[in-house]
């Protein structure tokens, strides 16, 4: 897939129109509210979102407000890939009946990290696996944010939250944060990217990408969370700057199977700059940071080999 | 007047659905009710069904996948059993509380555990209060019929709420039996296209499933309810005019051989059939004997049930389910407060039979028979009993 210059994008050129409104209930410096914003400002009007339960439901959809510019459906907290399916279904047979006219129409299924990674995995896996014509996005926060900062599976090693607790006898999270990307890729779909607001041109021609393709299509975009990360509220896209700088979320997409780094950093920044302004990691000692920081290298290298190996 | 065919009565319900023009089938796997599944799959590799067969990796993504479709306007059916409708579960109240309209056809098996695949009600009597539509037919014909009749009832503007029609797994699932089926223009004059109020339209967004706050979900709740209550009205209308197509007429609750009758069953589903040739032979004995046989199940038609129950000396509620550490039967208890009102109230004497497919026999019925007899005569009422239970 070539990404030709309707693909480009500038500030200037971006549309106007906001299609996630102002005035929902999300915290100050909510990166995840963000996403939503940069998302639909890449797909347009012509776009229908599956939404799970977790904090951008929540904050955007409270009776009798609504948020959203764009028809919009919740059902559940571990379903939104299913839910999709059946309206990518629907759509596509009234089409083809000629119930209502053809027309290309984005349908995109949406959940946190803990919606994604854990309890609606399985929805996920099977909607990537049949093929619909969708796209799937997690905004990653990195814990149930909604539910008051518990722990989930893309909580990354180390992070203090109300599940996972700094103790005496622990550090935070004590296992790894699960790759949703390369689970994706693991299903032989088209299209699998990682994004970060803080890249917010990359992120929107990665969804543009993704809802180009036909068959399913997977991003998982990384976007802090003040409130859960315990950090000044002015810090969310500095901290997304670094998180991609210092290998903790590294920016690739795997077009048909093929790996490539979107956001080269040859010079990884100290895993430490990163963590510092963030309440969560507070409890890690040097030791345990450069622990962390070593295994986030490998990891990378891993990232960059398989790039490499792509391009053979 | 359609043609008669004999066919098993699960490939009869899929080859209505079929007539009914269905654009979704989400789709997962379970015994007695695969055979439905299967063949609409068969139906739409072949071409004779334009639809969509989603075939789903859980049933818990089978019902959201069917709340996605009918928010996207389109015409949606499943179909499961037992464990199924029970890892459906918390879908089944999202479905009826944002009022999307789709026809599930349940082939009722027992719970786990211990795993059984045979039939009782319990699948269903554990979803009973999830807020959908709920009938049970006996026989293949009502099976058939009840699919054109579902969709038009769902979807009618003034209802909005989904609907089960329950048949007894393998009792009813797997027989031959013969079906009128209906014409295609017979179809067409019954059961007009699927036209949403609302759906997922780029044209003319609308959020779905918007958090209800204390200040708006009780009304939302009570709108509900009342529209399940309100749809009896639209069943009964729709077997009115079912009845001018086919020439079927049903109703909410069938009498068989009542008129005279001091005792008599109230039965749901496939044992009513059995019932009704038990009292045959008791009639044959001079006994004044009759059945009830309840379709509607959700919403409960509380006024019939207390019309015709309220002059009898004895009720025998045949149950097909146990509420656990609780009344007994779910059917029987719903019957006791319909009567509860009445200043002469019946006395009702409960069984709980058939459990994970234990068999109920005539001879099983004419024993109710004589416990309620006993009643009659002015014995004291038993509590509920487990039809034949080994001790
Ligand atoms: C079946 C079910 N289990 C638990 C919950 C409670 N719940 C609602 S949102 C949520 C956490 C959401 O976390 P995530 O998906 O990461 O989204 P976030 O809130 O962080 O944006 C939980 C546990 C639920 N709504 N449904
Ligand atoms: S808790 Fe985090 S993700 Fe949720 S609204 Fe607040 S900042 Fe946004
Ligand atoms: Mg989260």
């Amino acid at each position: 897939m070539s990404s030709d210059l309707t693909n480009v994008f500038a500030a200037k050129m971006l549309p106007k129109r906001e299609l996630f409104s102002p005035g929902h209930r999300a915290c100050q410096g909510c990166a995840p509210a963000l996403a939503m914003r940069y998302m639909l400002k890449a797909l347009g009007p012509d776009t229908i979102i599956c939404n799970s339960t977790g904090c951008i439901e929540i904050i955007s959809s409270s009776y009798p407000e609504s948020a959203w510019g764009v028809p919009w459906i919740h059902v559940a907290f571990e379903n939104s890939a299913a839910v999709a399916s059946g309206v990518e279904a629907g759509l596509k047979a009234m089409m083809r009946k000629g119930r209502i006219p053809q027309r290309k129409i984005t349908v995109l299924a949406q959940a946190g990290d803990g919606g994604s990674m854990d309890i609606g995995l399985q929805a996920i896996s099977g909607a990537l696996e049949r093929g619909h014509d969708m796209i799937y996005m997690c905004y990653d926060n990195e814990a149930y944010m909604n539910t008051g900062i518990q722990r989930s599976s893309g909580t990354p090693w180390g992070a203090a939250t109300t599940t996972s607790p700094a103790g005496t006898q622990s550090s935070g999270q004590n296992t790894w944060k699960k790759s949703l990307a390369e689970i994706a890729v693991a299903h032989h779909i088209p299209y699998v990217a990682t994004a970060c607001v803080s890249y917010p041109f990359d992120f929107m021609e990665k969804l543009k990408k993704a809802a180009a393709v036909n068959g399913p299509a997977l991003i998982h975009v990384f976007a802090p969370c003040p409130t859960g990360w315990r950090c000044a509220s002015d810090i969310a896209i500095r901290l997304g700057r670094l998180a991609v700088q210092t290998a903790a979320f590294p920016l690739y997409e795997v077009v048909d199977g093929k790996f490539r780094i979107t956001q080269n950093v040859p010079h990884l920044k100290p895993l430490k700059l990163y963590l510092g302004p963030q309440g969560r990691y507070n409890h890690l000692t040097d030791d345990q940071i450069e622990y962390l920081q070593g295994e986030l290298r490998r990891r990378y290298g891993l990232l960059v080999a398989k790039a490499e190996a792509s391009q053979e | 007047m359609g043609t008669r065919k004999g066919m098993e009565v699960s490939i009869g319900i899929a080859e209505a659905v079929m007539m009914a023009d269905v654009d979704v089938i989400p789709a997962y796997p379970i015994t007695p009710q695969t055979h439905i599944v299967e063949h609409l799959s068969e139906l739409v590799a072949d071409g004779h069904l334009d639809a969509e067969f989603v075939p789903v990796e859980s049933e818990h993504s089978a019902m959201s996948c069917c709340c996605g479709s009918v928010a996207a306007g389109a015409r949606t059916f499943t179909a499961t059993s037992s464990q199924g409708l029970a890892l459906m579960h918390e879908i089944l109240f999202i479905a009826s509380g944002m009022r999307l309209p789709m026809v599930m056809a349940v082939a009722n098996r027992s719970l786990s555990a211990p795993i059984s695949i045979w039939n009782d009600h319990g699948d269903v009597m554990a979803a009973r209060d999830t807020g959908w539509m709920q009938i049970f037919v006996e026989n293949g014909q009502e099976a058939y019929d009840h699919m054109m009749w579902a969709f038009r009832v769902s979807e009618d503007h003034d209802v909005l709420l989904p609907i089960m029609v329950n048949f007894d797994g393998f009792i009813l699932s797997h027989v031959v039996e013969p079906i009128e089926v209906w014409s295609p223009e017979e179809v067409k004059q019954f059961l007009p296209p699927y036209k949403p109020p609302y759906r997922l339209d780029v044209d003319k967004p609308w959020t779905f499933g918007a958090v209800g706050i204390p200040d708006i979900y009780l009304e939302t709740r009570m709108a509900h309810n009342e529209a399940l209550i309100d749809s009896q009205k639209v069943m009964e209308k729709a077997w009115d005019e079912m009845a001018e197509v086919v020439g079927r007429k049903y109703s909410v609750l069938e009498n068989y051989k009542t008129d005279d009758a001091d005792i008599v069953f109230l039965t749901m589903g496939g044992i009513s059939e059995t019932c009704m040739t038990a009292v045959d032979q008791m009639r044959d004995e001079g006994k004044k004997v009759g059945v009830i046989r309840l379709r509607m199940w959700r919403p409960f038609p509380f006024a019939e049930v207390a019309k015709e129950l309220g002059g009898r000396k004895v009720v025998l509620a045949v149950d097909r389910a146990l509420s656990t550490g609780g009344c007994g039967g779910p059917v029987a208890s719903e019957i006791k407060a319909a009567l509860y009102p009445l200043d002469k109230r019946p006395q009702v004497v409960e069984f709980i039979a058939g459990l994970g497919g234990r068999d109920v026999t005539i001879g099983d019925f004419k024993e109710m028979y004589d416990k309620g007899a006993a009643v009659a005569a002015g014995g004291a009422v038993p509590p509920y009993e487990m039809v034949g239970v080994r001790a």
